[in-house]
């Protein structure tokens, strides 16, 4: 099998959710998928190895899931936006998932995005034409 | 016939949401950000516009990865919110106008864009949070409504260039419709942000702006981007920022710029509104 390679591989710390991912992936996505639906959240929660069973979710997915191994779901192929659907009832917010994919903790996460806004209305207001700038 | 009278953009991330429900919107975190929507707000109300066509990308409510359309235009009359896994409780039902949809859908594969319709549709946060937002949260919704999903979630996600292109069509689709109606286009989505991987948390103010002001005057800016040039710059889900092309396609080359409102970081993003009205 030859994957096509793509200029976007090269950004760092980036895991770009194409065919290859989504290929490899598909029966960890589809158990993700499924916490749409309350019965499903349950029954996983009741005996989650069980649950990865039905889906078909094997070997290194398999262990991402049960360890709650984010990063490494990730890098396995998880969808980010699927992977919320997990993390975030079991009490993993998405900043919560950042600062673990960095090694910080949440509040240091949050604090380098606080700063994404310093000087923010100055530097509307040097661009010109916003509201409060 | 139908017309096109403006169009808006905003940030349709899930914090929006659950910060109109919990009643956040004036804690000192949010009020900026939502402070910035009462002019966009105002225009609306003024304007009441009888159809709002919705720009937004699914994240895994109505569409799994099994089957996934580039383009998918909802051709219903009613749209329902669901559970997406995480407990919010799902908001009214929306009211949709399928002879209109179906029109546009026709008039877009006439115009070769073979676009997927969709006769059940639920639709997620990316099309309910901006509607909230920009509408505030009703059992029966002021307006009627029609969504236009793009993928944004697996690549490959179409260009910007295509985007903009899908908006001008839309914008003939639109026009050639019998029905009277006064249509404003919502792209939503956006601006910077990155949520997976060593490089969450990336949010590029200089890009965001920048891209604001070249969607609002100069569009064909963007399509000078290939995916991956965005995702560098913005992010891998601030790559939603295509979508406020189709909406930008569907209106007029010369616009009136209503309000631009721009606020960062707001959950994880950098959040921008814009309203441009078409001269008539």
């Amino acid at each position: 099998m030859t994957w096509t390679t793509h200029d976007y591989e090269n950004i760092p710390g980036t895991y770009v959710f194409d065919g290859k991912h989504s290929y490899g992936a598909y029966p960890l996505n589809k158990l993700l998928f499924s916490f749409n639906t309350e019965e499903c959240r349950t029954e996983f929660d009741a005996d989650p190895a069980a649950y990865c069973d039905k889906f078909g979710v094997e070997g290194k997915y398999k262990e991402f899931v049960l360890k709650k191994d984010f990063l490494g779901m990730l890098r396995a192929g998880a969808n980010i936006y699927f992977m919320a659907k997990m993390a975030i009832p079991r009490g993993t917010s998405v900043q919560d998932a950042g600062a673990q994919f960095q090694g910080i903790t949440t509040k240091e996460f949050q604090a380098k995005l606080l700063a994404k806004g310093d000087g923010l209305v100055e530097r509307l207001a040097k661009r010109g034409g916003y509201w409060n700038g | 016939m139908a017309k096109i009278i403006g169009g808006v953009t905003s940030s349709h991330i899930p914090a929006v949401g659950n910060a109109i429900a919990n009643n956040l919107t004036q804690e000192p975190y949010w009020k900026r950000f939502f402070d910035g929507y009462a002019p966009a707000k105002a225009w609306l109300q003024e304007k009441k516009p009888d159809v709002v066509i919705v720009v937004y990308n699914d994240h895994g409510l109505n569409f799994f990865l099994d089957k996934m359309p580039t383009f998918a235009l909802g051709c219903a009359d009613t749209y329902h919110n669901d559970d997406e896994g995480w407990a919010l409780k799902p908001v009214a039902p929306f009211k949709g106008d399928a002879a209109f949809s179906w029109h546009i859908a026709e008039s877009l594969v006439e115009q070769k864009f073979d676009i997927c319709t969709c006769q059940e549709m639920k639709v997620d946060h990316g099309f309910v949070n901006p509607i909230r937002a920009l509408y505030g949260t009703h059992d029966v919704w002021p307006v009627t409504t029609i969504p236009l999903a793009v993928n944004t979630v697996q690549h490959p996600v179409p260009t910007a260039a295509r985007c903009l292109e899908l908006g001008k069509a839309l914008r003939t689709a639109v026009e050639s419709y019998p029905a009277d109606l006064n249509v404003v286009i919502f792209g939503t989505g956006g601006l910077s942000h990155q949520l997976q991987g060593e490089r969450a948390g990336l949010i590029d103010v200089e890009f965001d702006l920048e891209c604001m002001e070249r969607i609002a005057n100069d569009p064909e800016w963007m399509t000078q981007f290939s995916n991956s040039e965005i995702m560098r710059r913005a992010g891998t889900e601030g790559i939603e920022t295509i979508m406020w092309l189709v909406m930008r396609g569907a209106l007029q080359s010369n616009v009136k710029v209503v309000h631009k409102h721009y606020h960062a970081p707001i959950s994880n993003t950098g959040a921008g509104v814009l309203v441009l009205e078409n001269y008539l």
